[in-house]
């Protein structure tokens, strides 16, 4: 039961993420809920390649040779560059949507409606 | 009636998670072959002590091509949005 | 806006080491913990830091946004020709086309727990080399952009 507690962690930040992104207006609000469920997934990737008493994957001076998967630990730094990357490109999105309308919420863009 | 179809959509996210969640174990990876293979095999063929080092930029070389890429394009999407931005500035001041 | 004396002394004093620190992740990213952009990141950092100390003035005037983007440009260009080369020496795009040559780079690595040797790696260390310098150059562009635009005292 308490063995499990990293996938919880990681389910309930990708669930903290996804109701900031559908109830928050404020578009700031909006972009800091996607780093959110950024942050589970990368916690979900890392704990699902661990092993029971498994050290880092660098065989440098390392204390044994009973390794955590390396697969995900690179996929998971993937993740991490490519999440900077779309949240400065969302943030800069923000600031020229706010130089436009003078505010960052979602209902006072009215002329962003069909 | 608009809350109401909010919270069903996060409870049915939040439930099928839990789904997925449910039968994994921590500690035991169902599947690792690929990555034992890595960590037999991996100093021999490309040299380095740091395996993930040697995932990211031997192994799995076009991942990180594209991600290199994606970075290089959000920046140049970047300059474009926030220089048309700048030159409303410079007319700003002049006014 | 400007910090005061003892802030930019004090940063001054701290950058240079965490230069050194980011290029020592950098270099030793096929060794320990770490690698391209992992150093790239803490490089840009003491970007940050200067940034932070002195006024927008000063660092418009100082740090040029051309010269960092292209080393953004160099690192990416570096990667994919890195990465060509093995093409023409023969093996597959992205093979490691130094390893156990003993030239650059090419000593033959000892198996299991080693204490480690700068000099293996084959192509890993100059890839790290390249992503490095694009992450370094990527990072500095956005935050000198985003600054650009802010009205006021930021």
């Amino acid at each position: 039961m308490f063995g499990d507690i990293p996938f919880i962690a990681a389910g309930i930040l990708i669930v903290i993420g996804i109701v900031t992104i559908v109830t928050r207006h404020n578009l700031i609000k909006m972009v800091m809920g996607l780093a959110v469920v950024e942050a589970g997934v990368n916690l979900m990737l890392v704990a699902t390649g661990y092993r029971d008493g498994g050290v880092a994957p660098i065989f440098t001076n390392a204390p044994s040779t009973d390794m955590v998967l390396p697969t995900v630990q690179a996929m998971t730094l993937t993740n991490i560059v490519i999440g900077i990357a779309t949240t400065a490109l969302l943030l800069s999105f923000v600031m020229i949507i706010y130089r436009k309308y003078g505010s960052a919420d979602v209902r006072d863009m009215r002329r962003l409606k069909g | 009636m608009k809350q109401v179809m909010t919270w069903l959509v996060v409870a049915v996210i939040a439930g099928s998670l839990l789904l997925c969640g449910a039968g994994l174990e921590f500690g035991v990876p169902a599947y690792h072959d690929m990555d034992d293979y890595m960590i037999a095999h991996g100093q021999e063929e490309t040299g380095g002590n740091n395996i993930v080092t040697d995932v990211v930029f031997d192994y799995r070389g076009f991942d990180t091509l594209g991600e290199a890429t994606v970075l290089f394009t959000a920046v140049l999407g970047i300059g474009l949005v926030l220089r048309t931005l700048a030159k409303e500035d410079e007319e700003y001041e002049y006014e | 806006m400007n910090m005061s004396n003892l802030v930019r002394t004090g940063a001054g004093l701290l950058m240079p080491f965490v230069l050194v620190f980011g290029f020592y992740i950098v270099i030793h990213g096929h060794l320990t913990p770490g690698g391209g952009f992992q150093g790239g990141a803490v490089i840009a950092t003491a970007f940050v830091l200067l940034i932070v100390a002195h006024s927008r003035e000063t660092i418009r005037e100082r740090i040029s946004l051309g010269f960092l983007k292209n080393t953004e440009t160099l690192g990416l260009m570096l990667f994919i020709v890195t990465a060509l080369i093995a093409l023409a020496a023969g093996i597959a795009f992205f093979g490691n086309w130094l390893v156990n040559t003993g030239s650059l780079f090419g000593t033959p690595v000892a198996f299991g727990i080693n204490p480690g040797d700068l000099n293996t790696g084959g192509v890993i260390p100059i890839m790290n080399i390249a992503v490095g310098l694009e992450v370094l150059g990527a990072m500095s562009v956005i935050i000198l952009a985003m600054l650009s635009v802010v009205r006021g005292d930021a």
